[in-house]
């Protein structure tokens, strides 16, 4: 799809151009990531072995599986239910109700940690409670995965709730009239026309749950081998000068990141979406919107 | 007349729906609409409400002079001046970016394209240390930096711009390149055809076009450089007055255990993110009808 002269512009303007892009994308994310791994494997195979295989980097990772493990499933059964609420329904509000799904977006994660503290901690509302019953929510693995379920709590919805708009619910009313149960209707219409778009949306949530630092750095407490997760455990060894331990457990989550970006392309072309995404993966308000559905 | 008293039945009924306010013919409305709601409320909405109450115990005075103690003004300033140069960089780079994906060929645009979510997919701790080990003293970038330029960007206000602009790079490039990609090449042609030169078609008819995917783009930057905690920590420096963040100033509230002061730094930088997502609800909307009058 080459253009005419008069359509383009002049060959040396655009190697100027391309090159500056090409420059910006190299110096801001190319090199960073060049950087993780080099700078991991810079003591040897054995170091970055024994740093990833060492008891308290063992249980960092196994809390991080764990917490996304628990996060994930709550919030794909919120983000569903969401957006079967929002695209299916007319009622007063709606968009109100969007914007505060995009909240936590908006929110810095420091933030999203600290209204737990207050809630649960020691000097917080529910702290005497909480204490009473020798229960541990904050500075323990509950307020971790409590922290991580705020911060990747509009993802699913935010993928589910265009999509489904876009699609219309002609489909399930036509199940409706021939018989079909509610359930019936979403498991045998709706989920097979979403399919695509909730592995989207589980994705990002999941790469999310697993990478977060901030909001889970603050509720964590930091305790070694038992409230922290990858993400602290490399704050901590870097804290520490253990530089090349603190890469290569840094390493295995770049890798994830490339994971991530690979199946969402995957994604992406297997199910063919009109558009590249429109969206940005984390859009504090997903900017684009499927287009307000006048009939 | 057959015809005239089928349309004043289905306009009744119609009327007489939208008075009744029934939602929708579809089952299910109630248990995914309560379950939103009360999702939502449990895990984001009332855990937020904990800020003003707990910082109202501060009562007006003291609220007041702990949000704008010195300290905590330069870090306002901070936060948010390196916010907006990271944000603008971003718009100029974002949207050349966009520009050469959309309207170039060049070997690895694929990847390329692909790797521009990274920042999205990368924990922001990874993108910290990587970004630290990359401008300090001994790091690729740090060590030339210095010696050439006398530049220090590690420990400095200037690494916190850095890892703002790696943070923010997908916002940009992502509500602009769908945009570009929609313009159809007829408008540019009926612009060259009527005289324009190249540059005026790009200045008059095509940056018009993307403005609003442009500024939206920005916002979105802006809103995330904000609240950003994870990929600044480690390259900021946080020395108090110089290179401290507000989240970090609310961490640091929180470790003397002063809840209402950090309840109350968290409060202001809330109702900012309440702001700056109404911004970008005006702008999307802009946007909207933009796209509505091309299509």
């Amino acid at each position: 799809m080459t253009r005419p002269d008069h359509l383009t512009e002049p060959r040396w303007v655009r190697g100027l151009l391309l090159a500056l892009a090409l420059g910006f994308l190299a110096l801001f994310l190319l090199v960073p990531l060049a950087a993780v791994f080099a700078e991991a494997f810079k003591k040897g195979w054995e170091l970055y072995l024994a740093a990833i295989t060492e008891p308290d980097a063992w249980s960092a990772i196994q809390l991080t599986l764990w917490v996304a493990a628990i996060s994930l499933p709550l919030n794909l059964v919120f983000g569903v239910a969401a957006a079967w609420a929002i695209a299916k329904f007319q009622f007063r509000g709606k968009q109100f109700l969007i914007t505060l799904i995009d909240l936590p977006f908006s929110v810095s994660p420091v933030v999203a940690g600290l209204v737990f503290v207050l809630l649960f901690g020691a000097q917080g509302w529910l702290g005497p409670w909480l204490m009473e019953h020798d229960l541990k929510i904050v500075y323990a693995v509950p307020g971790v995965v409590l922290a991580t379920l705020f911060v990747t709590f509009p993802f699913i919805a935010r993928e589910l709730i265009p999509l489904m708009q876009a699609q219309g619910s002609e489909e399930e009313q036509a199940a409706l009239t021939l018989g079909a149960s509610g359930w019936q209707i979403f498991w045998r219409v709706t989920l097979p026309n979403i399919k695509w778009g909730l592995l989207y949306g589980a994705i990002l949530c999941n790469a999310r749950a697993m990478g977060e630092f901030g909001a889970v750095s603050v509720v964590s407490g930091h305790v070694r081998g038992l409230t922290n997760t990858m993400t602290l455990h490399v704050e901590i060894l870097y804290n520490e000068y253990q530089f090349s331990a603190a890469f290569a457990v840094a390493s295995l989550l770049a890798l994830l990141a490339l994971v991530t970006l690979l199946v969402k392309n995957l994604i992406e072309w297997r199910s063919a979406r009109p558009e590249p995404d429109s969206a940005p993966m984390e859009a504090m308000a997903a900017p684009v919107p499927v287009r307000p559905a006048t009939a | 007349m057959m015809n005239a008293a089928l349309v004043t039945v289905v306009g009744t009924s119609a009327t007489a729906r939208r008075k009744r306010s029934r939602p929708g013919v579809l089952p299910g409305f109630g248990i995914s609409m309560g379950y939103t709601v009360l999702y939502l409320s449990l895990l984001v909405l009332i855990p937020l409400a904990a800020l003003p109450i707990k910082s109202a115990g501060l009562g007006w005075d003291g609220f007041w002079d702990t949000v704008t103690a010195p300290r905590v003004v330069a870090s306002y300033r901070l936060t948010f001046g390196a916010a907006l140069v990271a944000a603008l960089v971003n718009l100029v780079f974002g949207m050349l970016v966009a520009w050469v994906l959309v309207r170039y060929r060049f070997p690895g645009k694929k990847v390329l394209d692909a790797l521009v979510d990274l920042p999205f997919a990368l924990p922001t701790a990874v993108a910290g240390i990587a970004l630290t080990a990359l401008y300090a003293k001994n790091g690729w970038l740090g060590g030339p930096l210095e010696q050439w330029l006398g530049l220090k960007v590690a420990f400095t206000p200037l690494g916190i711009v850095v890892a703002l602009i790696f943070i923010g790079i997908p916002f940009v490039v992502r509500t602009v390149q769908p945009v570009l990609e929609d313009i159809e090449r007829e408008i540019e042609e009926a612009a060259a055809s009527l005289g324009a030169s190249r540059w005026q078609t790009i200045r008059r008819v095509l940056l018009p076009s993307v403005l609003p995917a442009l500024l939206t783009g920005f916002a979105l930057a802006f809103a995330r450089a904000v609240g950003e905690y994870g990929s600044v920590v480690f390259i900021a420096g946080n020395r108090p007055m110089v290179s401290e963040i507000t989240p970090l100033l609310i961490i640091s509230k929180l470790e003397q255990y002063d809840y209402a002061g950090a309840a109350a730094i968290a409060t202001v930088m809330l109702v900012l993110s309440f702001a700056l997502l109404l911004v970008i609800n005006l702008l999307q909307g802009w946007q909207a009808r933009r796209g509505g009058r091309h299509a």
